[in-house]
């Protein structure tokens, strides 16, 4: 009976051991990718925006306010973390986003081709906002 | 019926289902708030086609797919995604099909991987920034959760499926 069982596992993990070694490739992949995102992350100093591919302004996150992003975003920065309030595109996904505060999260509004970014505060805090 | 005419309507099928599926997906609210991670409902028909027809007739049936539902259900910007989406996953999809060692939710995870990946690639270039790769970890682990159930639908009906009754 237990023969019988472990033969079917091994049948079964020889008929598909390229299909395990793709998948868990992948796997791998995509944690690895998630641990080294994870492991970078420090809390952020400024918020940098970039619209139709170029620089737009650079915020910290230390001053309150809300900055609109062109017409169609408007940004704002409360206790620390960034966020979109509005946004005037159909799928807000930018708005859904959430709040964020570490380096290197991000918040992409692709029909309006925006982008903010949490950057460290190396090269001083205090940067026109 | 002849088989010309018996090819053209079963593509004529496959492009209104993978229209159907593509416009379910479009009244899908985002499951989670990052861009570029969907469902990929419309790869049901794609997969089915690539395995039933052939790699050529899967790209007709994407290509039309996809230049149909922007235009009915999604704009300019859209387009570009879903065309870059759907033709690395077709492409990776139909290499790894001709290697004949993959199962189809194989197939089906490394096409909604590559789809993803497209996602970004286009997202850099429209955007002209790096900072979407932060979004890759995000998209490669949904893209192996959706190509599996996309995969196991498809596998399920081109096991029940058959095109072909005579």
């Amino acid at each position: 009976m237990e023969d019988k069982k472990t033969s079917r596992i091994r049948e079964f993990l020889q008929k598909h051991r390229y299909d395990l070694v793709l998948i868990l490739l992948l796997v791998f992949v995509s944690l690895a990718a998630l641990l080294i995102l994870s492991l970078t992350r420090t809390e952020g100093a400024r918020v940098e925006v970039t619209k139709d591919g170029e620089h737009y302004a650079t915020y910290s996150l230390s001053d309150e306010g809300e900055y609109p992003i062109g017409d169609g975003n408007i940004l704002v920065i409360e206790d620390g973390w960034a966020y979109m309030r509005s946004a005037d595109c159909p799928d807000r996904t930018c708005v859904n986003r959430g709040k964020i505060r570490y380096t290197n999260q991000t918040i992409v509004c692709l029909p309006n081709r925006v982008a903010v970014k949490v950057i460290s505060g190396e090269g001083g805090v205090d940067l026109e906002s | 019926m002849t088989d010309r005419t018996k090819r053209l309507t079963t593509l004529a099928i496959s492009v209104s289902v993978a229209m159907i599926l593509s416009f379910v997906e479009s009244q899908i609210p985002a499951l989670i708030p990052v861009p570029g991670v969907k469902l990929g409902l419309a790869n049901i028909a794609t997969l089915f086609v690539l395995y039933k027809l052939g790699w050529k007739e899967a790209i007709a049936v994407s290509s039309v797919r996809v230049a149909l539902s922007s235009l009915l259900f999604g704009s300019v910007s859209s387009f570009l995604y879903a065309l870059a989406g759907a033709a690395l996953s077709l492409a990776i999809m139909a290499l790894l099909k001709l290697a004949k060692i993959f199962s189809t939710i194989t197939v089906s995870i490394t096409g909604a991987v590559a789809h993803n990946i497209a996602q970004i690639g286009v997202a850099m270039l429209i955007l002209q920034t790096e900072v979407v790769i932060y979004y890759l970890p995000a998209l490669l682990i949904s893209g192996i959760i959706t190509g599996a159930v996309i995969g196991i639908i498809g596998a399920l009906l081109l096991n029940k499926i058959s095109i072909d009754p005579r």
